[in-house]
C-alpha cells in the first residue's frame, strides 16, 4: 500500500491522473454530457443550483452525479489512506465570497479551468482568451501571496465537521433516486430538471457517478489542481502539478481526434460566446479568486472530501454564486455576456483586490 | 539550534512559501517544518529537495508531521 500511495505523489502519478481525466471527459461527452463539457466543475455546480431551484434558468437544471462522485471518491481515498482530517476555521466567510465570485467569473466565460482546457482541446478558440485570463488572474494572486497574503490557520475539529459536505452530497444522491428524471417533465418532486439545453444533456447516472468517484479518488491521492498547476509554475517554477494539467489537455485533444469531436474555430462553438474581452475578464476574476482561496474548483471538492470544512464553504459559495449569476443576469449565454455580467466582474475584481490587500498580516 | 517553520493549519501554498523563505534566509544548516496534512508534507519535501536540501527525516507529530531538512 505505501508504494501504491507514493506513486501518486510522483510526476508519473499526477500525469496518470491527467491522462485519466483527458480520456474520460471527452467520453462523458460521447455518452451524453454537453459538448466540450465532459467535466466542468463550475457548470455542474451551477446545474445543481438549478436543480435545487436556487436559480430558475430552465436550461441548466440537473443534479450532476460527477460532483457527488468527486467529493465521495475523495472521502473514500482519504479514509483508505488514513488522510481524513477534519479541519476548519480559516476565514470561512472570505472563502464563501471567493467561491461566489469565482463562480460568477467562470459563468461569464462559461466554464471553470477544467472546461477551459477541455474547450481548448475540443478546438474552441475562445478558450484561449479564457486560459490567458486564468493565467493572468493567478499571476495577480501570486503577487499577493508573495506580499504575505494568507487566510490564517485552520484548526483540527470534530470529525462531523468534515463530514457535512460529503453527507450533503450523499443527500443529493438520495434525492436523485427518490425523484428521478421523468421524460419531458421539468420537475420531479423537489428537483428541477431541464427538458432542453445543456442541463438536459447528460451521460447515464451510474456512468457519471462511477467516473466521478474514480476521479475523486485519484485526484485526492495526486492533489490534482488546475489552478495550482499555473500558480506553482509562476511562483516556484515547479512543473509537478502543471504536468498533470498538460497531460489532461494533450490526451483530451487526442481523444477528441479519435472520437471525431475536434472542431477548430471561433464561431458557433458549443456553449460558448465570442466576446473575447469578457472571456478573458471573467477568467481573470475566477483565476484570482481560486488563487486567493488556494485551489481550483475541483481541488476544493477534493479537499472538502478529505475533511476540509473551509473548502466546503468555498463549494457552497460557488453554488450560491451560481444562483446569483443566473437570477441577476450575470451569467453569459451563447449570445454573449449577461446584462449585468460586466458590472459583476468589475465588482468581483474589486472584492478580490480588497481581500488580497487587507489580509496580508504575517502568520504568527 | 534548528530554525523552525510552523506551517500547521495553513493551506496551499503557504507551507512551501514559508519553507522557501526560510531556506533563503538561513542558506544552510537544518530547518524543521511542522505541517498538518499529507499534501503539505509532500509539497514541502518536494520543494526542499528541488532547492538542493536533503530530506533528513519525516516523523509523525501530533496530528501532523515534523519534517527535517538540511544542507551543509
Amino acid at each position: 500500500m505505501p508504494k501504491f500511495a507514493h506513486f501518486f505523489a510522483t510526476r508519473w502519478g499526477i500525469i496518470g491522473v491527467g491522462v485519466f481525466i483527458g480520456v474520460f471527459a471527452p467520453l462523458l461527452q460521447k455518452w451524453g454530457n454537453p459538448a466540450n463539457m465532459g467535466i466542468c466543475v463550475a457548470c455542474f455546480e451551477r446545474d445543481i443550483a438549478g436543480a435545487l431551484g436556487l436559480h430558475r434558468a430552465a436550461v441548466v437544471q440537473y443534479v450532476r452525479p460527477e460532483i457527488i462522485g468527486f467529493v465521495l471518491g475523495s472521502l473514500i481515498a482519504a479514509y483508505v489512506f488514513k488522510e481524513f482530517r477534519s479541519r476548519a476555521g480559516s476565514a470561512p466567510i472570505v472563502r464563501f465570497f471567493l467561491g461566489a465570485f469565482a463562480m460568477i467569473g467562470a459563468l461569464v466565460f462559461l466554464g471553470c479551468p477544467w472546461r477551459a482546457m477541455l474547450r481548448f482541446a475540443g478546438g474552441d478558440g475562445n478558450a484561449i482568451f479564457g486560459l490567458l485570463g486564468l493565467i493572468g488572474g493567478i499571476w495577480v494572486g501570486t503577487l499577493f501571496l508573495k506580499g504575505g497574503y494568507n487566510l490564517g490557520r485552520s484548526q483540527a475539529t470534530h470529525t462531523s465537521v468534515g463530514w457535512l459536505l460529503p453527507l450533503t452530497m450523499l443527500g443529493f444522491l438520495v434525492l436523485i433516486f427518490i425523484f428521478p428524471q421523468v421524460q419531458g417533465q421539468d420537475k420531479s418532486g423537489v428537483l428541477f430538471y431541464s427538458v432542453k439545453g445543456p442541463g438536459s444533456m447528460h451521460a447515464p447516472l451510474f456512468v457519471s457517478l462511477v467516473i466521478g468517484l474514480c476521479i475523486g479518488f485519484l485526484a485526492q491521492r495526486s492533489r490534482f489542481c488546475t489552478m495550482g498547476a499555473i500558480r506553482d509554475f509562476v511562483l516556484f517554477k515547479q512543473t509537478h502539478l502543471l504536468s498533470g494539467a498538460i497531460a489532461l489537455v494533450v490526451v483530451a485533444f487526442i481523444t477528441n481526434l479519435i472520437l471525431g469531436e475536434f472542431h477548430p474555430g471561433i464561431e458557433k462553438q458549443p456553449v460558448a460566446h465570442t466576446m473575447s474581452l469578457w472571456n478573458f475578464g471573467g477568467m481573470v476574476l475566477a483565476g484570482l479568486a481560486f488563487a486567493l482561496a488556494g485551489g481550483c474548483p475541483g481541488r476544493q471538492l477534493f479537499l472538502a472530501g478529505e475533511g476540509d470544512g473551509d473548502a466546503a464553504v468555498f463549494v457552497l459559495g460557488m453554488i450560491v454564486g451560481a444562483g446569483f449569476a443566473h437570477n441577476f443576469g450575470l451569467a453569459s449565454s451563447p449570445d454573449g455576456v449577461g446584462p449585468y455580467g460586466v458590472a459583476a466582474v468589475i465588482i468581483g475584481l474589486l472584492a478580490c483586490l480588497f481581500i488580497g490587500f487587507t489580509m496580508r498580516k504575517q502568520v504568527t | 539550534m534548528s530554525a523552525i517553520v510552523d506551517a500547521r493549519g495553513l493551506s496551499c501554498p503557504q507551507p512551501v512559501l514559508l519553507t522557501l523563505n526560510e531556506i533563503k534566509k538561513v542558506k544552510r544548516g537544518e530547518i524543521i517544518v511542522l505541517v498538518d496534512t499529507d499534501t503539505s508534507k509532500e509539497n514541502v519535501s518536494r520543494a526542499a529537495t528541488s532547492q538542493g536540501w536533503a530530506l533528513k527525516g519525516v516523523e509523525p507529530e501530533g496530528t501532523g508531521y515534523r519534517i527535517s531538512i538540511s544542507k551543509d
